[in-house]
């Protein structure tokens, strides 16, 4: 592994290389390279610079307002919150996952759906299908989803065709498109009309096969490169992610199971309600984000990862047929028990993209999601813990409330948290094996950025606004002096500071 | 039924001042009647957007704008390839460029409202400036809704 570039062992001397912020992932993010003289790396980082303050947002407020209020702690995935929080005051108005009305609990499955379907296309087609596609170290101006539709303009229109269906699919089974309130303590508000079910079904069949030959696409891409895909960016981890009962894939509800880099499973099946007792949570100096590990292995070796990659490595099976057949193919890959490639999360999300496409079909077709059934209620209770595989990975909402229904306490463990040690053992590997000692150039640097961005982070929030995200990079010498600079400014132009 | 003008504000309402978007929105749903117009709000722009377009005689796009000294800019958009697309949200010159990409064919006309905001911490309200801001763009949208015509809104440009 590659921790012992985690600190450099004598700072003096050394060169500072700054990449800020990461482009392509959401939020601020922001890489730290030393280099010595040789330009060899002697320490990588990638920090988040920016605090969330989530509890803070959250405490104070009434318990039913939550599904709405966390949507908006995330633009690119409110509904994972949105259910998370609608399960856990499930549990503060007394009602397990099991005692939930079925109508609710499938017209939530097929929201979930939706929101990893235009989610995960929304990554593949347009933040990752250009370096795919073009190339890492490609020309800046071929890095994006409007090169893919000069270039590829199947490809490129099938993207935002998929990530379109999902977003009808949240539009109808929420009301709206964002902001929507579908799930409510106990239930849903609404169920699907027979025009809206109608509605979806017509291009249902066109969208699953898109998906099916995304994940053709991205098998192609991964394949015709095997040994580089297989490598970059790459380490050997544990996982973890949630299973059914049988082991088969699990994005909405089921236990937690872990699994080390051989590919034994160290828990199965574990409560998520339990999690304190499993995971801990580590603060190191340099990032805002904290680094999260199991109990049991100790910081060192207890980190893990979540997400597509973790989810398809860890279930034993996946529910629908075209999907299975890829998770299969995908697994016999690598020729290991587990596939540890850091790309591999691309092939992963879409062989889940498929996934979801077929499962839409398959609730459509189930006469449970037009029928409404009003919320249930049972015993008050005054703590609730909801845990979905969120689109990037497993996603905790823990909240305490007291007797005047306010949040007194509330705990969130967001899946690119849990996949910090990950982006950042990448990050380290792809400097030490494939930039130190060479000359530092952007295209060489957007390398650092496609291994971070193969876990899709979601490192921030929806803020935007006019005029944000520039990308500036800098070289400082040891005496903190900018050598060099570049700055990439809004319209894609670069200009070096001298 | 698509009708021929869309209003798209698009913010996140709990952080502070990037929730002017959504609160014009909410302004012209209450003192307006909506025949002739629609109304779409998203957290952030996203490349499915220029489908939105589609079919559209006149777009205005509402946005905070991190220029905190103005009250408020209103621009026609062309359509741009700019660094926005390297991130989960894209510009409106952008969201266009996609569509003559994926249609082959110039977009409707599209207008930008940029209101100048200063502060998007998370569980914010709205600053003292953008609360002022926001009072001088709604006599402006006022105006602009009450004459839908492109040259109307070309010479309103500023």
């Amino acid at each position: 592994m590659y921790e012992h570039l985690e600190t450099a062992k004598n700072k003096d001397n050394l060169k500072r290389v700054v990449i800020d912020p990461v482009s392509r992932v959401e939020g601020h993010g922001k890489v730290t390279l030393l280099l010595d003289e040789n330009n060899k790396v002697q320490q990588a980082r990638l920090h988040i610079v920016e605090f969330r303050g989530f509890e803070k947002f959250i405490q104070g407020r009434p318990y039913w307002e939550l599904p709405v209020l966390v949507q908006r702690l995330c633009g690119i995935c409110p509904v994972s919150h949105h259910l998370a929080a609608a399960k856990a005051i499930d549990q503060l108005v007394g009602v397990d996952p099991e005692n939930l009305p079925t109508s609710a609990t499938k017209l939530r499955k097929l929201l979930h759906f939706g929101q990893v379907l235009q989610s995960h296309a929304l990554h593949f087609f347009h933040l990752s299908s250009p370096d795919l596609l073009f190339g890492f170290e490609s020309e800046i101006q071929k890095r994006s989803i409007v090169a893919v539709l000069n270039d590829f303009p199947d490809i490129g229109l099938q993207g935002v065709k998929l990530r379109k269906y999902g977003q009808e699919v949240i539009r109808m089974v929420s009301g709206k498109r964002i902001h929507g309130t579908g799930a409510i303590a106990g239930g849903m508000n609404k169920a699907l009309s027979k025009e809206e079910r109608d509605y979806l079904l017509t291009d249902i069949d066109q969208i699953i096969a898109w998906a099916v030959a995304s994940v053709q696409l991205v098998k192609k891409v991964h394949r015709s490169n095997l040994p580089y895909y297989d490598h970059f960016g790459t380490i050997r981890s544990n996982y973890l992610g949630m299973v059914q009962p049988d082991g088969a894939l699990e994005l909405y509800h089921g236990g937690l199971r872990v699994k080390d880099a051989q590919g034994e499973t160290l828990f199965d099946h574990i409560d998520y309600c339990q999690y304190s007792d499993y995971i801990h949570e580590e603060v190191r100096s340099w990032s805002y984000m904290k680094f999260p590990y199991l109990t049991s292995l100790g910081k060192e070796d207890g980190w893990y990862r979540v997400g597509p990659l973790a989810r398809v490595n860890n279930c034993d099976y996946i529910n629908t047929p075209i999907a299975e057949r890829e998770r299969v193919e995908f697994k016999a890959h690598s020729g290991e028990a587990m596939v540890h490639s850091t790309l591999a999360f691309h092939w992963a999300r879409l062989i889940e993209l498929l996934h979801c496409a077929e499962s839409i079909k398959t609730l459509l077709n189930d006469a449970d999601v037009l029928r409404h059934d009003e919320p249930v209620k049972g015993e008050r209770r005054f703590e609730g813990i909801g845990v979905i595989e969120a689109t990037r990975g497993t996603l905790f909402h823990h909240y305490q409330v007291d007797e005047n229904d306010i949040v007194t306490k509330a705990n969130l463990i967001v899946s690119t948290t849990s996949n910090n040690m990950g982006m950042n053992e990448s990050v380290r590997q792809v400097a030490a094996e494939y930039l130190s000692g060479q000359e530092l150039t952007e295209p060489l640097l957007n390398n650092l950025e496609v291994a971070i961005r193969a876990y899709d982070p979601c490192l921030s929030c929806a803020t935007h606004a006019v005029g944000k995200m520039p990308l500036q990079l800098e070289l400082v010498n040891s005496k903190g002096d900018i050598i060099d600079k570049l700055v990439k400014h809004d319209t894609g132009h670069i200009e070096r500071i001298q | 039924m698509t009708k021929p003008v869309l209003v798209f504000g698009y913010g996140n309402e709990s952080r502070g001042d990037d929730a002017l978007g959504v609160l014009i929105l909410n302004y012209i749903e209450t003192h307006f009647l909506l025949e002739r117009i629609d109304l779409l709000t998203d957290f952030q722009l996203q490349i499915e957007h220029a489908l939105d377009l589609e079919k559209r005689e006149l777009v205005l796009f509402v946005d905070a704008s991190v220029k905190s000294e103005i009250i408020f800019e209103f621009t026609q958009l062309k359509p741009l390839r700019d660094n926005s697309f390297t991130t989960h949200a894209i510009s409106p010159a952008s969201v266009l460029d996609v569509y003559q990409t994926m249609k082959k064919t110039e977009p409707p006309p599209c207008f930008l409202l940029a209101i100048g905001a200063e502060s998007f911490e998370l569980g914010e309200g709205l600053s003292d400036n953008a609360r002022r801001n926001f009072a001088h763009a709604t006599k402006f949208i006022d105006d602009l809704l009450n004459n839908l015509t492109i040259d109307y809104w070309q010479m309103q440009c500023r």
